[in-house]
């Protein structure tokens, strides 16, 4: 078969059907994986949730709770065993990572003692600040079992006690950074019931 | 067009990175792993196997010259599909590659294959040729990701050789140009002998 001639009538022809057939496909593929990406976001979420804070039986993400920090929101997970508050998963954030916002869920007792920090998103380097991530280096061991209150949570380079990176002290700043954050709205605001 | 030639071009002889040059862009910035780039390379290889197929199946409908518009859409088409569909079904593969999926678009590796060779082809050999040059792509990345990784943190996909930092410049975007060029060198060896 010829191809067809650059007519008018036949461009605009073309251009119809092609956006229109694109268009609608996905839609449809849209609306198939639209509840699988949902589904896997939140089960990311409540992994995260179930390694920060102690064992618990209640649904933390159904009575989450926001708190506002200076125009930002903070997100609480309160985690219980049979009714009774057994630590609190918080979803923290950064922005003044190494590359962009640094966002953490850093699981606190009930006396504010932290008992575990998972990495939710960042964009830090690989191979550099990425060992912020609990499975790539034990950075965040010096965090666990410690409570804000009773040390300088800084990197040594602020005189604090943290051991930072090497060749990512920003990155393990704004580490510490976000705890922090976590830990005074958690004093200050986070009167959970 | 004896097939098994229009298969095999693309690994070395017509190699899209290597020789071409092109796509350099997602080649460079995914790269920081063997993984990373295999998956990157997978990627572009679905979105280049059904463009070319759509493309050499339609290329008599579409007026000359409204064909690199219609190109495009189709591969945006297909590039939007990828990536719901990968953060629906690999999470963890997403998170790491997400930024550079859309990229995929604008890879003018995949919009030359399409005017190039699928808009003047029979479906069977554009068909092949799809797959030739998706997977050389894929190999081309799997290796300079794999030398990246090697290099940059003493590993292969994931699995630590040696203990310890290697040299940190290869994971960085620098050395993805440093390992380029080793890489370029060595194919230009093997395309002469």
């Amino acid at each position: 078969m010829a191809k067809r001639e650059s007519n008018f009538k036949n461009m605009v022809l073309t251009l119809f059907v092609v956006t229109l057939v694109a268009s609608t496909s996905l839609a449809l593929v849209y609306e198939v994986t639209k509840e699988p990406i949902r589904l896997a976001a939140l089960e990311r979420k409540n992994n995260a949730i179930m390694q920060v804070v102690p064992e618990f039986n209640n649904m933390p993400n159904e009575e989450e709770y926001t708190v506002e920090v200076n125009g930002d929101e903070l997100v609480f997970y309160p985690a219980r065993m049979d009714g009774e508050l057994v630590g609190v998963a918080i979803e923290t954030f950064t922005r003044r990572g190494y590359s962009g916002t640094i966002e953490l869920m850093v699981g606190l007792l009930p006396d504010g003692t932290i008992h575990g920090i998972e990495v939710l998103r960042h964009s830090e380097t690989p191979g550099l600040g990425d060992k912020i991530e609990t499975d790539k280096s034990d950075f965040y061991k010096q965090f666990v079992g410690r409570n804000p209150g009773d040390f300088t949570m800084k990197v040594r380079q602020d005189n604090g006690e943290i051991d930072g990176i090497t060749a990512s002290t920003i990155t393990a700043r704004a580490y510490c950074e976000a705890v922090q954050l976590a830990y005074d709205v958690f004093i200050e605001k986070g009167d959970i019931k | 067009m004896n097939q098994a030639k229009n298969f095999t071009k693309g690994f070395v002889r017509e190699n899209p990175v290597f020789i071409l040059m092109l796509g350099l862009c997602p080649a460079l910035g995914t790269t920081t792993s063997a993984f990373n780039g295999f998956g990157m390379g997978m990627a572009t290889l679905f979105v280049v196997l059904m463009s070319n197929i759509v493309v050499s199946i339609f290329k008599d409908f579409i007026p000359n010259k409204v064909r690199i518009p219609s190109y495009i859409v189709i591969i945006a088409s297909f590039v939007t599909i990828t990536d719901l569909v990968m953060e629906a079904f690999m999470g963890g593969l997403h998170a790491e590659l997400g930024l550079f999926i859309p990229l995929i678009v604008v890879n003018c590796f995949v919009l030359g294959r399409a005017e190039a060779f699928a808009s003047k082809n029979t479906l069977f050999s554009s068909t092949i040729d799809g797959i030739g040059m998706g997977l050389a792509f894929t190999m081309a990345l799997t290796m300079l990701g794999a030398t990246r990784e090697l290099l940059g943190a003493n590993a292969l996909f994931g699995v630590e050789l040696i203990e310890g930092d290697g040299m940190l410049v290869f994971v960085l975007a620098p050395g993805a140009f440093i390992a380029l060029g080793y890489l370029i060198a060595l194919m230009n060896k093997l395309k002469k002998d």
